[in-house]
């Protein structure tokens, strides 16, 4: 399986993910901002990082990046889709995913081994976890906060559409504990914590991240 | 050449904590009575020609798009007086 | 004022050109204020056969200033050049005096690092100042052609009560983290320390190190007539300027006052764009690894006044360059503003004609602004034109290279002898085990011997998937070869209070200390990077302390067989007369053939025996005890005993090899106690440990005798592990036992106390993010 990692300007974790991609099996494509195709992969990873400094918005100016045009498009048809930290607020400002994310409440950068609960392990991006199991990945971020309103958060409890929570404190101001989300098709997700930095016991708190990877290709496979 | 200005705010639902630092830090300078800071930001546009009707809906539409994220924060569009 | 355009001639004719200046030799110029004095300024007319025109009295000024030109530091700095130019591993591939020093890890690879100070900015504006400082070292590494790879910031600030370091500390720690997480380097280790003698000027110093291929080595300079002169990078504007001269070579008080300094009141502070500067650094991969670059300088402290001189001094001729066609974001900006600017994300290429294209391609690809600004020349000279005059004409070299040296005296200070001989061994000591376990809690929650996680867990240390260990652990480690598993360790240490107390002895210490943690992790050290920081050159007594220190590291150096690869001198850090504990922080890089080795820090695996390594002496001047207990600073400071540091790094090495040890820590700050501490609060895992029978246990606890390290052995490596020691005649005793406890984890001390972890955790994690948000 291919799957495409976007580079933006200002992209910091394309190579961790793109390596994460790899020690899972696939093949990892680069994908870069100005391009028009997705050169015929099979999923894509928006990574983390600043993506045009993030000055304006977190995720605001790589939404319109050409790329995207693509990547939202293929959003639509079903490909799996994984956005993580600033890929996670590119998806929310491209309108995939519901809420957006805001300063940390106590406004400082962090970055932690935090612990998660996988609420949905039905998503494309975490089949290969149990509902309820918890896991250990890295969490670094400034404005890692989720918002949104009410009903968007009542809705996206009760469709099961919150992938991912954060358990044994809330690290930054996030509504109902919520570090991830998927949009209604369940192939496109998005989280504030970083799998890709989970991926081998040696650079990590652990391998608990690399479900992630492994998720896609069994969506893929399947 | 004229300028507009676009101000960017949280919605007032939406949780601000720049704002709420600086309304912490106020009654430590001595600062009484200020009961809510909100913290925004404002862009200042400067457009070639005259300010039409036409050219505002495009900064609203600007605004809208880029300036602004609409599922967090509202805009307000001026023309410079 | 009205909007009509100026001829252009009006205003060119109020320039200050060569003209103008061979004319008017009797003009008034402000050469004190800009840093000069008398004799100096003498010197330039003396070069030039003339008065300077104000653009070369503003290069002089910057680059004959204390930051740029060494010049108080210079007849010391030039012993490190004794030292062998070779490591273990083999000889420098860089040395002192390019950007920063190049040495062979080996399977082909090299890695460059440096550490540089950021004092005096980062008081003024605590974020950006820092910022700009990690900014400014990862351009040095990157100018060698070294992909940056990890960054460390050795901080020291006032005492942590103190209402300015509720100021200073958030923001130099969102500075450094904003910059650094938003370049996408992690960051891996380094020092948070508290002294009062920081108050008015905290210590800010970046290290970074990058890693290359031998190949893809590239050193800086200007040859081969014709080929075309580069800036890249960020729009020029008034940041900084006169912050170089101003800024680091006079107390800086009057200066920045009111925030601005320079010829026309423009603010020394430089912004950072750390966007800018992740572009620039793709973007300068890209070029190098086109093979379209002779030589890439940054723009730092001095800007363009810096880089034309250097590169154009270490080339073979001379250079032209058009000023007016450098991209400002200021157009008000007068030549000579341009030439002092420190405007960040700047870097200078050489390059040759043919490879122009191509070179302009790479970066508009990365949406970097680039323009041609001169060209390399037969002239020897360095000629700046401005819109048609010439407002430069100097032979480069008078201004990068040869600028003045002071010998400046040095006397021991009087009271030295007075300071020596007041020791903290003869103050009250506690007595008993509940004095001794009411000690520890108190020394575990002072600001220096704290949890520094508030700081630390602003700092990105994941991304770029490769750090293998970073803060707490003794040294940070950065996997090189996903493949082979070749790595580099880093640490940077000092104590200033033991410099304080000896400076030879302190700066010993420091490279002592370093050198032991990147060995407790499991690597060879080989190379020393250094930032000295240090009071008024102008001071015989701060002198006398600076040439102790270098004396001391360059003889420490030579034994350990170390060289000193590069590094940066920081001198005027004082408030009021007041100076700065002398500090020399020390950072060592080793090399690690497979990071898969490493040694952790904390304990983790029940029934484990811990062994304490090392000579424990009644050593307590200067030690954290003496600080926290009795505010008391004199005496002498711990034996240094290189040998024994030696032979400690080889067992620390070889153990982890073989697979010896399972956990290490070395002993440092606060003695065996806060080495245990932290050893059991890193994984909430206890240890009940017995204190050797001819040690009286407060020294046992509090002593910070240097050489020495606490390791966990598994029970069936215990032979093979006392064996090794023996065989290498390193002391070691076996002082307890990994003990998770029965549901309650405890440290353990038999006979004297035990502490519940969870008790040791609070008086260890609160203090400073108490402090902050008080």
């Amino acid at each position: 399986m291919r799957v495409g990692i976007v580079t933006f300007p200002g992209s910091l974790d394309d190579i961790d993910a793109a390596r994460a991609v790899r020690i899972a099996g696939d093949v990892p494509v680069p994908l870069w901002h100005g391009d028009h195709d997705l050169r015929g992969v099979d999923a894509v990873v928006l990574p983390g990082g600043f993506s045009y400094g993030d000055y304006l918005r977190c995720g605001a100016i790589a939404r319109f990046a050409p790329v995207m045009t693509e990547v939202v498009a293929a959003a639509s048809g079903g490909m799996p889709v994984l956005g993580i930290c600033n890929g996670f607020q590119v998806l929310c400002e491209a309108h995939l995913l519901p809420g957006a994310l805001i300063r940390n409440d106590h406004r400082r950068f962090v970055c932690r081994d935090q612990r998660l609960r996988v609420e949905s392990a039905t998503t494309a991006w975490t089949s290969a976890y149990q509902a309820g199991q918890e896991i250990v990945v890295p969490l670094k971020n400034g404005e890692g906060g989720f918002v949104a309103d009410t009903d968007t958060l009542d809705r996206l409890e009760g469709e099961g559409r919150v992938v991912v929570r954060y358990v044994g404190g809330n690290p930054n101001g996030s509504l109902r504990d919520i570090a991830g989300i998927t949009n209604g098709a369940g192939n496109v997700v998005g989280l504030m914590p970083h799998p890709e930095h989970a991926v081998e016991s040696l650079c990590g708190p652990g391998t608990d991240g690399l479900g992630f990877f492994t998720s896609a290709l069994q969506a893929l496979a399947a | 050449m004229a300028r507009v200005f676009v101000d960017v705010m949280l919605k007032p639902e939406i949780l601000d904590p720049q704002g709420k630092a600086v309304h912490g830090a106020l009654p430590r300078l001595g600062f009484e009575g200020v009961t809510d800071v909100r913290q925004g930001k404002r862009f200042e546009l400067e457009l070639d020609g005259e300010v039409t009707a036409e050219r505002l809906d495009q900064v609203r539409a600007m605004a809208a798009t880029l300036l602004s994220n609409p599922v967090i924060e509202d805009f307000d569009v001026q023309v410079e007086a | 004022m009205t909007d009509a355009v100026l001829d252009p001639a009006a205003i060119h004719s109020s320039v200050d050109d060569v003209a103008r200046a061979t004319a008017t030799p009797d003009q008034l110029q402000p050469w004190a204020e800009l840093g000069l004095k008398a004799d100096e300024y003498e010197r330039i007319h003396k070069i030039l056969g003339r008065r300077p025109t104000s653009s070369e009295l503003a290069m002089y000024s910057v680059m004959w200033s204390e930051h740029c030109s060494y010049k108080s530091s210079k007849v010391h700095l030039r012993r490190f050049g004794e030292l062998p130019a070779e490591t273990r591993v083999g000889k420098l591939l860089a040395g002192i005096g390019e950007n920063a020093g190049v040495l062979d890890i080996g399977q082909g690879y090299a890695v460059t690092f440096k550490v540089e100070s950021h004092n005096h900015p980062s008081y003024v504006e605590p974020y950006q100042g820092a910022a700009t400082g990690v900014g400014g070292i990862v351009r040095d590494i990157l100018a060698m052609g070294a992909r940056p790879v990890a960054v460390m910031d050795a901080l020291r600030f006032g005492p942590l009560d103190a209402p300015d370091t509720a100021r200073v500390l958030p923001g130099i720690v969102a500075g450094v983290g904003g910059y650094g997480n938003c370049l996408g380097l992690p960051n891996i280790g380094g020092e948070v320390v508290f002294d009062d003698s920081y108050i008015g000027n905290p210590l800010v110093n970046a290290l970074c190190v990058g890693v290359m291929r031998h190949e893809d080595l590239h050193l800086a300079n200007a040859t081969g007539a014709g080929n075309q002169v580069i800036l890249y990078g960020a729009r020029t504007g008034g940041d900084g300027i006169g912050g170089v001269s101003v800024l680091a070579s006079e107390t800086f008080d009057a200066a920045t006052a009111d925030g601005l300094s320079g010829p026309s009141k423009r603010p020394s502070v430089q912004v950072g764009d750390p966007f800018m500067e992740k572009l620039l650094i793709e973007c300068t991969l890209e070029l190098f690894a086109a093979g379209v670059v002779n030589g890439i300088q940054d723009l730092g402290g001095a800007g363009l006044s810096c880089a034309t001189s250097e590169l154009a001094s270490a080339g073979d001729g001379g250079m032209q360059v058009w000023l007016d066609r450098v991209p400002l974001r200021d157009s008000s900006l007068a030549p000579e503003e341009i030439l002092m600017s420190e405007s960040q994300e700047r870097m200078m290429a050489v390059v040759e004609p043919r490879h122009v294209e191509q070179f302009l391609a790479v970066c508009a690809k990365w949406d970097v602004d680039v323009t041609v600004v001169g060209e390399v020349t037969t002239t020897g000279r360095l000629v700046i034109d401005w819109h048609g005059e010439v407002v430069v004409d100097v032979p480069p070299r008078t201004v990068a290279h040869e600028g003045p040296v002071y010998d400046r005296p040095y006397a021991r200070p009087a009271d030295q002898d007075a300071l020596q001989a007041d020791a903290a061994e003869a103050l009250p000591r506690p007595v008993g085990g509940a004095e001794l376990r009411d000690t520890l809690l108190r020394l575990v929650g002072s600001p220096n011997l704290a949890d520094k996680s508030w700081v630390t867990d602003q700092y990105d240390r994941y991304v770029r998937g490769n750090t293998v260990l970073a803060q707490p652990d003794d040294a940070g480690v950065v996997r090189v070869d996903e493949q082979t598993g070749l790595g580099v360790a880093l640490a940077t240490d000092c104590n200033g209070r033991f410099c304080q107390l000896d400076p030879y002895a302190g700066a010993q210490l420091a490279l002592a200390e370093a050198y032991r943690n990147v060995a407790a992790v499991g690597a060879q050290p080989l190379a020393v990077s250094d930032c000295l920081n240090f009071g008024s050159p102008e001071d015989p007594a701060v002198m006398w302390q600076f040439e102790r220190a270098v004396a001391g590291l360059v003889d420490g150096c030579r034994e350990l067989g170390v060289p000193v690869t590069g590094g940066n001198v920081s001198f005027y850090n004082q408030t009021g007369d007041v100076p700065i504990l002398p500090t020399p922080v020390v950072g060592v890089l080793g090399v690690l053939d497979d990071v898969d080795r490493r040694v952790r820090q904390g304990f983790r695996t029940p029934g484990q025996m811990i062994y304490l390594i090392g000579e424990t002496r009644a050593e307590l001047s200067g030690s954290q005890w003496a600080l926290v207990e009795h505010d008391h600073l004199g005496g002498l400071p711990p034996q240094v005993d290189l040998a024994a540091e030696r032979a400690l790094a080889e067992l620390l090495r070889h153990a982890s090899r073989d697979g010896l040890i399972d956990a290490a820590h070395d002993l440092a700050d606060g003695g065996l106690a806060q080495a245990l501490v932290e050893s059991c609060l890193r994984h909430d895992v206890g240890a009940r440990v017995w204190l050797p029978d001819e040690l009286d246990p407060f020294v046992a606890l509090f002593s910070e005798s240097a050489g020495r390290a606490i390791v966990a052995v598994p029970r069936s490596e215990e032979v093979r592990f006392t064996d090794m020691a023996t065989a290498r005649r390193v002391p070691h005793v076996r002082l307890g036992v990994v003990d998770p406890g029965d549901g309650d984890p405890l440290l353990d001390v038999q006979g004297q106390f035990s502490v519940p972890l969870i008790e040791l955790r609070a008086a260890w994690s609160g203090t400073i993010p108490d402090a902050i948000s008080a």
